[in-house]
C-alpha cells in the first residue's frame, strides 16, 4: 500500500501497531486522498497527506500560523503554532492552561479537548472520523461546530482563526459567593 | 482525588490547599500572618489505603484501553509537586480517624469513590459462578482483595446482568483473544484463567429496550469489531426502533444505528465470511430481569437463570419496565452482575445517606460538617466517565477555595497537617508508603512486564508491595 508506505515514511513519531491497523482500516474507508489523517500513539499527531508526487516542504521557523483561543473565562489568548501540529500540540506547548484539557494525551480516549470553532473555519477543518464522533459525542455542550483539538492539524489556511474553549460541566453556581 | 489535588495546587491565591484523592486527605497548615497569609502555600496531602495510587485508573479501566489510563502522567505530575505529597498504605476509618483528620487540616476532601455494589437480591446469588463485575474487574485488573477469585470459565454461556460499560468490558474480556490481551497490563492469573476458558457465548442482559442501553458507542464498536467473534441478537426485540431514529440526539442516534446495524442488518459477503468463521459470540437481551440464579444438581454452582420478561411504559425519559408475567430459563455457568457500584461508610462520624449511598453535600460541601468536603463517586454516585469526575473534582476544589475566600472555611488557627497525623500513624505502627516508594513498585512492575512483552506485571499483593516499596 503506497499510501501507508508514504504515511510511514512522513510520519516520524513511533506508534504501536494497532495504530496502524486503524489507520488502514480509516484510510481504507475513506476512498479519496486523505487531507488530514490522524494516527493513534502515544500522542495523536497529524500528519499531511496531500500528493504523493511531491515530497513535503521542510518545516522552517517562520511558518507559523497565528491561532486564537477564548478560554472559559472569556479572555482571548493568541499563540503560534506549526502547520502539522494538532491544536492540543499547540495549546500545550504554549502552556496554555485549561483545567484538565486533553486528558488522554491525544489517543481519542476522552472529549475534554473539546473545542468549538466559527462556522466558517469548522467547514474547513476536514473530514471527521467515526472514532474521534464516538468520543466528541460524550462532550458536554456539544454544537453543530464542534471537534476535538487533537484532531485538528494546524494548516496555513486556519491562520487568525478562534476556537472557544467551552465549559465542561453545568456551573450550577449562580452567585459569586457560592449559594445554590 | 488526585484531581481535587491538581487544581487546588494549581491556585497560586490561597494558601490552605486539601487534596483528595481515592481515599480521604487532608489539609496543610495555613501561615497566619493576616492579609499576606494568602501568599503562603500549604501542603496538600492525599491518603490512599493502598500501597499503590490512581484508584480506579488502575483497578477499572479495562486492560487493552491503556490509552484512557494516560491521565496517570497528570496525577504524577501532581503528586511530584513540591506542595502535594501522597501518603499510601494508610487506612482512614481505621489507622486515622476522620476527626483526627479535621484536627490535623483545615480542610479534608473525602474521594474514596464507590468500593461496594449493588447485588441482584436474587435466590441463588451465593451460588459458585456468580460474581459482581467489581469483583471480575477487581480479578483481571489485579486488586489485591480480588487475587483469590479464581472465577469458574469452564461452562460455554456467561451472563451478564447489565448494559454499562463495564458490562461491555467484562464481556470484551471474556472473549477477546488471548493474543490481544497477553501484550495488556490484564493479570497473568486472569491471562492463563482466560487461555482455558470454555466460554464461547456472552449474553448483556437489560431491563430495558434498546434505547435505554447505558454503553457508549466506542465500546459498542470494540464489540462490535471483536476478532473471533459474531454478533447474535433475536430481531423481535428491535421492534419500532428504526422508526425513532430521525427523533434522536445525535449520540443517541449513533449508538442505535451501530446497534441495529449490528443486530438486525444483512451483513455484506465479507462480514458473513467473517462471522461464518467466528467461533464466540456476544448479544444484547433486553426486557429481562433477573428472578433467581438456577443451580446445578449438586446445588452448589449456578447452571441457568430464570428472567422475567418486561415490556415498556412511558415514552422519553420517562420510560419504565413493567413485568409481564412471562419467564424465560437461560442455560449458563457464569453469572456477571454489572448493575452499579455502590460507595460505603468510611467512617461513623461522617454523614452517610444510605438510601442513595452518597455523602450528603452541597456543591462538594458535606452537610452539617464544616470543613469537610467529598468530590466523585462518592459525591454524585457511581457513574460517569474520568472527564465527568474529572469536572466534579474541580468543582469541589473551587468551591473549597471559595470557601476560604469568603471566611467560611477558617484558616487563620496553626494545625498540624501530616505532622500531626504521621505521629499518630507512628504510635500505631502504620509506616505509610511515599509517592517516590510507590516509584520503586511502579518500576518493579514495569520490569517484570518487559520481560512479558506487557506493559506491568502487577503485585497483587500488599505484603510485596511493602517489601518492595521499602528496598
Amino acid at each position: 500500500m503506497a499510501l501507508m508506505t508514504s504515511a510511514r515514511r512522513l510520519f516520524h513519531v513511533s506508534f504501536r501497531e494497532k495504530s496502524l491497523r486503524r489507520a488502514e482500516t480509516l484510510i481504507s474507508a475513506t476512498n479519496t486522498t486523505l487531507w488530514n489523517l490522524s494516527l493513534a500513539g502515544q500522542r495523536m499527531a497529524c500528519i499531511r497527506v496531500r500528493d504523493f508526487s511531491t515530497n513535503t516542504q521542510p518545516l522552517r521557523a517562520d511558518n507559523k500560523v497565528t491561532v486564537h483561543f477564548i478560554n472559559r473565562d472569556g479572555e482571548k489568548i493568541s499563540v503560534k503554532g506549526s502547520p502539522g501540529d494538532s491544536l492540543l500540540d499547540v495549546i500545550i506547548d504554549q502552556d496554555l492552561d485549561f483545567d484538565g484539557f486533553g486528558a488522554c494525551e491525544g489517543t481519542l480516549a476522552c472529549s475534554t479537548c473539546h473545542l468549538i470553532f466559527e462556522e466558517d473555519v469548522y467547514n474547513k477543518l476536514g473530514p471527521i472520523t467515526d472514532e474521534e464522533m464516538d468520543m466528541l459525542d460524550l462532550a458536554y455542550g456539544l454544537t453543530d461546530t464542534s471537534r476535538l483539538g487533537c484532531q485538528i492539524c494546524l494548516t496555513r489556511s486556519l491562520e487568525g482563526m478562534t476556537a472557544r474553549v467551552p465549559e465542561s460541566v453545568a456551573d450550577i453556581r449562580q452567585s459569586g459567593d457560592g449559594s445554590s | 482525588g488526585f484531581y481535587t489535588a491538581q487544581h487546588l495546587v494549581k491556585v497560586s491565591d490561597v494558601s490552605v490547599l486539601p487534596s483528595p484523592r481515592f481515599e480521604p486527605s487532608g489539609l496543610g497548615n495555613a501561615n497566619p500572618q493576616g492579609p499576606d497569609w494568602c501568599h503562603t502555600f500549604s501542603p496538600v496531602d492525599i491518603y490512599e489505603r493502598l500501597p499503590v495510587p490512581f484508584g480506579l485508573v488502575r483497578f477499572g479501566v479495562a486492560p487493552d484501553h491503556p490509552e484512557v489510563k494516560n491521565v496517570i502522567n497528570t496525577f504524577t505530575q501532581t503528586a511530584q509537586h513540591a506542595r502535594c505529597s501522597f501518603h499510601g498504605n494508610v487506612r482512614v476509618g481505621k489507622d486515622v480517624t476522620v476527626e483526627e483528620l479535621q484536627e490535623a487540616y483545615h480542610a479534608v476532601v473525602l474521594s474514596y469513590g464507590a468500593e461496594g455494589n449493588r447485588t441482584m437480591g436474587v435466590p441463588g446469588e451465593d451460588l459458585a459462578g456468580v460474581y459482581s463485575a467489581k469483583d471480575f474487574v477487581g480479578w483481571y485488573n489485579g486488586l489485591p482483595r480480588n487475587s483469590e477469585l479464581r472465577p469458574d470459565l469452564s461452562c460455554e454461556t456467561a451472563v451478564i446482568l447489565g448494559q454499562g460499560n463495564v458490562a461491555l468490558d467484562v464481556a470484551r474480556i471474556l472473549l477477546s483473544p488471548v493474543d490481544i490481551l497477553k501484550k495488556t497490563d490484564i493479570t497473568q492469573h486472569a491471562l492463563d484463567a482466560l487461555a482455558e476458558s470454555s466460554v464461547r457465548r456472552v449474553l448483556i442482559v437489560g431491563r430495558r429496550g434498546p434505547l435505554q442501553v447505558a454503553c457508549t458507542i466506542k465500546e459498542l464498536r470494540e464489540m462490535v469489531n471483536l476478532p473471533g467473534t459474531r454478533p447474535e441478537m433475536e430481531a423481535s426485540e428491535f421492534e419500532g426502533i428504526a422508526e425513532t431514529l430521525k427523533s434522536l440526539a445525535r449520540p443517541r442516534k449513533r449508538l442505535t444505528e451501530l446497534l441495529l446495524k449490528a443486530a438486525i442488518e444483512t451483513p455484506g459477503e465479507e462480514e458473513l465470511e467473517r462471522r461464518n468463521r467466528a467461533e464466540r459470540a456476544w448479544g444484547f437481551r433486553f426486557l429481562r430481569k433477573p428472578l433467581e440464579v438456577l443451580p446445578s444438581t449438586d446445588l452448589i454452582r449456578a447452571a441457568g437463570i430464570r428472567l422475567a420478561v418486561n415490556r415498556l411504559e412511558g415514552d422519553g425519559e420517562g420510560v419504565r419496565a413493567v413485568a409481564t408475567g412471562e419467564v424465560e430459563d437461560v442455560e449458563c455457568g457464569l453469572v456477571i452482575s454489572s448493575i452499579g457500584y455502590k460507595s460505603l461508610l468510611i467512617d461513623p462520624a461522617v454523614p452517610f445517606d444510605t438510601r442513595k449511598a452518597i455523602i450528603p453535600n452541597t456543591m462538594g460541601r458535606v452537610q452539617q460538617t464544616a470543613g469537610l468536603y467529598c468530590s466523585g463517586w462518592v459525591k454524585r454516585g457511581p457513574t460517569g466517565v474520568i472527564a465527568t469526575t474529572m469536572n466534579d473534582s474541580f468543582d469541589t476544589a473551587r468551591t473549597l477555595l471559595q470557601d476560604i475566600g469568603k471566611g467560611t472555611l477558617d484558616v487563620s488557627t496553626v494545625k498540624p497537617g501530616s505532622q500531626g497525623v504521621s505521629a499518630l500513624l507512628e504510635k500505631r505502627g502504620v509506616k505509610p508508603v511515599s509517592f517516590s516508594d510507590w516509584e520503586k513498585i511502579d518500576s518493579e512492575e514495569t520490569r517484570r512486564g518487559e520481560i512479558k512483552g506487557k506493559p506491568r506485571e502487577k503485585m497483587l499483593d500488599v505484603g510485596e508491595m511493602l517489601q518492595v516499596a521499602r528496598a
